[in-house]
């Protein structure tokens, strides 16, 4: 008696999608159809017991191929969704949303928004109820479309009111789109979620027509909501959002603090650096020290001189003060052990003060300070710089050489 | 029957059929003029009996079908195989005198026609009891059958028109669902007892046949006929005429998702020898093609070894005595011999040669190669001398692509045909939708191919894997010599390699356990391993199967020093 509890017929389909998915991870398309032509007679078997069934299978499979495939053509793939649109009722509307992305993605705006609101106006039964989520999508993203008919719309009339005329033609399309969108877009962000191309835009359009309020709710609730993702982004729109209202230092500076917990590495961390150092408030300052160490243990500003001027600024300034050593002392400890590996090799000081000059300044300032005159990296850059003649080198040298003793206390 | 006229002589009404379709009257044998129709002749494979316009066949169905019952359904099955094994080179006599006989005889003991009250008869009681539509939710039918009386009379071979006749009024409302009359009564499980026919036991019917006339046709070449699809088998019923139209259970009985099983097919074909008391098959003598010795050629043709080694399989076959006509042939019934696998046999018997001459215990072989390239450097005259590392080379290498083309052949396999298959009426309509989408889908996925169309199924051969001794780059190994394994002891040849490791010290109770040894690859050598390997490749069998054979014979040859060891150590314990 034979174990084999599957007929052949499904061991060989089974077999059959292991050849299509070595296929296509190999980008062998016409390998893929081959296979794929085999397997399609899965669709007369019932796989109800199965998590993913067949109708799923080539739907996503013959997705790929013909969308790679050298040979196959839009028309080609559009048949072929309209296919799958009718394989599975559970799946139509995901199906459709996939189709207008592919549209979109090959630049087939009108097709992608005449399908939308096809998509939009399907009723089936207990399946519209069940497959609310995928109808919300499908709304907003016909919503982000009218966006862009809007955009397009704004700038046409922006054109013209430079030429001097004025159109009124143009003009009440523009407010149409803004009503159609505004309404789906609006109702999307309500849901907690990832939103922010719609975000973005919703925004864009209120601070349009001028209501700054309900754009800033839009926003606070976007990123201060507790039920919605944890999103960088949501503080970044926010934040600009501020600055573009001209808002004081104080709520820019509680904008970039919760970006500062999520991502230290954030390019808005410089800026965020530059506020807090200049405050008043001894905190802040404290803050803004923290911060700049934190985005200097990220590997992508190693080279950036902006930021190492925004601490070698705020060293500096320490320093000449003579008062908060222990600040830098504090942020020195953890990072004695790797950033002089990380940042402050012979190599590196070789490197830098081939490639960027003002970098190797930066860094050779901080070098000094945190390890003296006789780190490596100080004393091969302050030495290129003197042997250069270069005025701000030797200023260096000078300067550190006169606070080498602050070198002992930190390091102690 | 239908016919209750009372007889015009001793008004009894009991009538029985001549052989010309008239009634006649049992109790007085008067015959009438009063003729029955006759069941249509495409359903039968050699007579020519007329159809009668008189009434014609009961109750056309509204769709245009007819009724027909599931052995006439495998009656038809078993003339296209038949008709396909004639074109592959089988004498015509299989497909008109033998298959055909099995056939009446196996109908004949199951009850199914050609007797006075067949089994069939007895759907009209049941579906008239019956109210549940669902076959599976009652697998434990209670047995109607024994409740009505069924009047066991002797069957006297009548005329192929007894399908028909000897059947009652089937009621129209029979609930349970199938186009054939009898789907439902097919799939019931107390049927154990009359061999319920099923696909695979097609198989085991032409295996039969085939067996009976000693064609030269393996089960395992049969079998792998039947996947390249050389014979019907899957997809057979869209050859039925259209008036028979399948649906409901009749799929479960005819539609095949699983390529058959050598063992199922195997033992069924016994279970049916028995079933059908057929007598001694005609004797298997060592002229015969599925004699070993003729086998073990072929094997080691194909399997790119020396001819030298014939001498070797010979030499053991004859010491264990598997040569022997009565070993060889088939005693239906007899339950104490073991049943013969010839073609596992044969390679079996290759297995055991080469682990007498190599030892294959994944060290000896290779030394025996090294000392045989040794001595191929100097070897000017004759032929070269066999080295079995350049033979594993090659044949490895020729094993990896068959078997990589296989594996993609098995993964590429179609399943469907055009033929659709609907499981009631109701989801006919669903059934073609989906058939259109598939054939839409395949039309779009097939150009997008790039290759060539499926091409045509190969001609069926005999080898699949062959080696010609005019290839220059010396890949055929059959002309070479064993001279580097042998040597001279008293006159006579015999192996350099001293020593045997058995597969296994005991056998175990095969029916019992279903095998005879267990074979895990991990517990054997390599070299071992991939013998096996190639065998199960050409056989497309599991090499466990190969490797209980092996055990089997293995325990033949050292059956004394077994027992030796055995008397000996019970010796010792007292």
């Amino acid at each position: 008696s034979s174990h084999e509890h599957k007929s052949n017929f499904r061991k060989s389909k089974e077999a059959c999608l292991s050849y299509i998915q070595d296929a296509l991870l190999q980008k062998q398309w016409k390998r893929a159809a081959e296979f794929l032509t085999c397997y399609v007679e899965s669709l007369e078997k019932d796989y109800s017991r199965e998590h993913v069934g067949p109708s799923e299978m080539i739907w996503r499979i013959g997705t790929e191929i013909l969308w790679h495939h050298s040979q196959s053509s839009m028309k080609e793939f559009n048949c072929f969704m309209e296919q799958m649109k009718t394989l599975g009722v559970k799946r139509y509307l995901k199906v459709c949303l996939e189709h207008v992305f592919h549209l979109l993605c090959n630049g087939q705006i009108e097709e992608a928004y005449q399908n939308l609101s096809l998509a939009e106006s399907w009723r089936f039964g207990e399946q519209t109820a069940i497959q609310d989520k995928e109808m919300k999508l499908v709304e907003a993203y016909r919503g982000l479309l009218d966006y862009y008919s809007w955009s397009k719309q704004k700038n046409i009339l922006l054109e013209h009111s430079e030429d001097g005329f004025s159109d009124l033609a143009v003009e009440r399309e523009m407010h149409g789109y803004f009503r159609k969108a505004a309404v789906n877009l609006k109702e999307i962000i309500k849901i907690p979620g990832v939103w922010d191309v719609f975000v973005k835009c919703y925004v864009d359009l209120l601070e349009f027509y001028g209501d700054h309020n309900e754009a800033r709710q839009v926003l606070n609730e976007y990123a201060y909501n507790s039920k919605f993702p944890a999103n960088p982004n949501a503080h970044v729109y926010l934040y600009q959002f501020l600055k573009r209202q001209g808002e004081s230092k104080k709520s820019l500076i509680s904008a970039l603090k919760i970006l500062h917990d999520i991502v230290p590495s954030h390019e808005l961390m410089i800026d965020f650096n530059t506020m807090l150092q200049k405050s008043k408030k001894r905190k802040k300052r404290r803050l803004g020290l923290e911060v700049i160490f934190a985005t200097l243990d990220y590997a992508g500003w190693k080279e950036n001189a902006k930021t190492w001027s925004c601490l070698a600024r705020q060293v500096k300034q320490i320093v000449i003060s003579e008062k908060h050593l222990d600040w830098i002392k504090q942020e020195w400890s953890s990072r004695k052990d790797w950033w002089p590996a990380f940042h402050f090799s012979r190599y590196l000081a070789k490197r830098n003060w081939q490639e960027d000059k003002s970098l190797s300044y930066e860094k050779a300032l901080v070098a000094g300070i945190l390890l003296g005159k006789d780190c490596k990296y100080f004393k091969y850059v302050s030495h290129q710089g003197c042997k250069a003649q270069l005025k701000r080198f030797r200023m260096l040298k000078k300067f550190v050489n006169r606070h080498n003793p602050v070198y002992l206390r930190i390091s102690g | 029957r239908d016919f209750n006229e009372r007889c015009a002589q001793c008004s009894e009404v009991n009538w029985g059929l001549t052989d010309g379709g008239r009634y006649y009257c049992r109790s007085c044998h008067n015959v009438t003029e009063r003729t029955r129709e006759v069941v249509n002749t495409d359903f039968i494979t050699n007579s020519r009996v007329q159809t009668i316009s008189k009434g014609s066949r009961k109750q056309e169905k509204n769709d245009g079908g007819c009724e027909w019952y599931v052995c006439e359904g495998f009656q038809l099955v078993l003339k296209k195989q038949a008709e396909a094994l004639e074109a592959l080179g089988v004498c015509p006599q299989m497909k008109d005198e033998i298959l055909c006989n099995f056939w009446r005889c196996y109908l004949q003991k199951s009850k199914q026609a050609y007797c006075k009250r067949p089994a069939a008869e007895t759907v009209k009681g049941l579906s008239a009891c019956e109210s549940s539509t669902d076959v599976d939710s009652d697998p434990e039918r209670p047995s109607l059958l024994h409740l009505l009386s069924l009047s066991e009379s002797e069957g006297d071979l009548q005329t192929d028109c007894s399908f028909a006749s000897s059947v009652s009024k089937v009621s129209e409302s029979t609930s349970v669902y199938s186009g054939s009359v009898d789907g439902s009564l097919y799939l019931m499980k107390n049927q154990k007892e009359k061999l319920r026919m099923t696909m695979p036991m097609t198989l085991s019917f032409c295996y039969m046949a085939l067996l009976w006339l000693r064609e030269p046709i393996t089960l395992s070449e049969l079998l792998r006929f039947v996947v390249e699809g050389h014979i019907p088998y899957l997809n057979v019923f869209q050859h039925f005429p259209e008036k028979m139209k399948l649906c409901g259970l009749d799929l479960r009985i005819f539609c095949v998702e699983s390529w058959p099983v050598y063992e199922e097919v195997f033992n069924k074909m016994h279970e049916l020898a028995a079933f059908l008391d057929l007598p001694r098959f005609p004797d298997i003598t060592d002229s015969c093609f599925l004699h070993p010795d003729m086998l073990c050629m072929k094997y080691l043709m194909e399997a790119n070894l020396p001819d030298e080694l014939h001498n070797w399989t010979c030499r053991v076959v004859k010491k264990i005595g598997i040569g022997e006509v009565d070993f060889l042939t088939l005693m239906p019934g007899n339950k104490s011999t073991r049943k013969v696998k010839y073609d596992v046999l044969a390679a079996a018997v290759i297995v055991v040669v080469l682990k007498l001459l190599f030892l294959l215990d994944d060290h000896y072989e290779w030394l025996l190669s090294e000392f045989a390239e040794e001595r191929n450097k100097n070897n000017t005259e004759g032929g070269p001398y066999f080295e079995f590392k350049k033979w594993y080379e090659v044949v490895k290498q020729s094993l990896d692509v068959e078997q990589k083309k296989l594996d993609e052949e098995r993964a590429k396999y179609l399943w469907r045909c055009e033929k659709p298959l609907f499981y009631s009426v109701k989801n006919k309509s669903k059934v073609l939708k989906r058939r259109q989408m598939v054939v839409n889908l395949q039309n779009q996925f097939g150009k997008l191919s790039g290759s060539v169309r499926r091409a045509e199924k190969p001609n069926p051969s005999s080898f699949q894997l062959s080696w010609s001794e005019e290839n220059t780059d010396g890949s055929c190994f059959h002309g070479h010599s064993l001279k580097g394994v042998l040597q001279e002891k008293c006159g006579l040849l015999t192996a350099m390699n001293p020593d045997y490791w058995l597969c296994t010290v005991k056998l175990c109770n095969e029916k019992l356990c279903g095998h005879l040894a267990h074979y895990r690859e991990v517990e054997f050598p390599q070299s071992y391993h991939f013998v096996l390997g190639l065998f199960s490749f050409l056989l497309r069998i599991q090499p466990s199967y190969i490797h209980d054979e092996v055990c089997m014979i293995e325990h033949k040859l050292f059956n004394k020093k077994l027992y030796k060891k055995l008397k000996y150590n019970t010796v010792l314990r007292k």
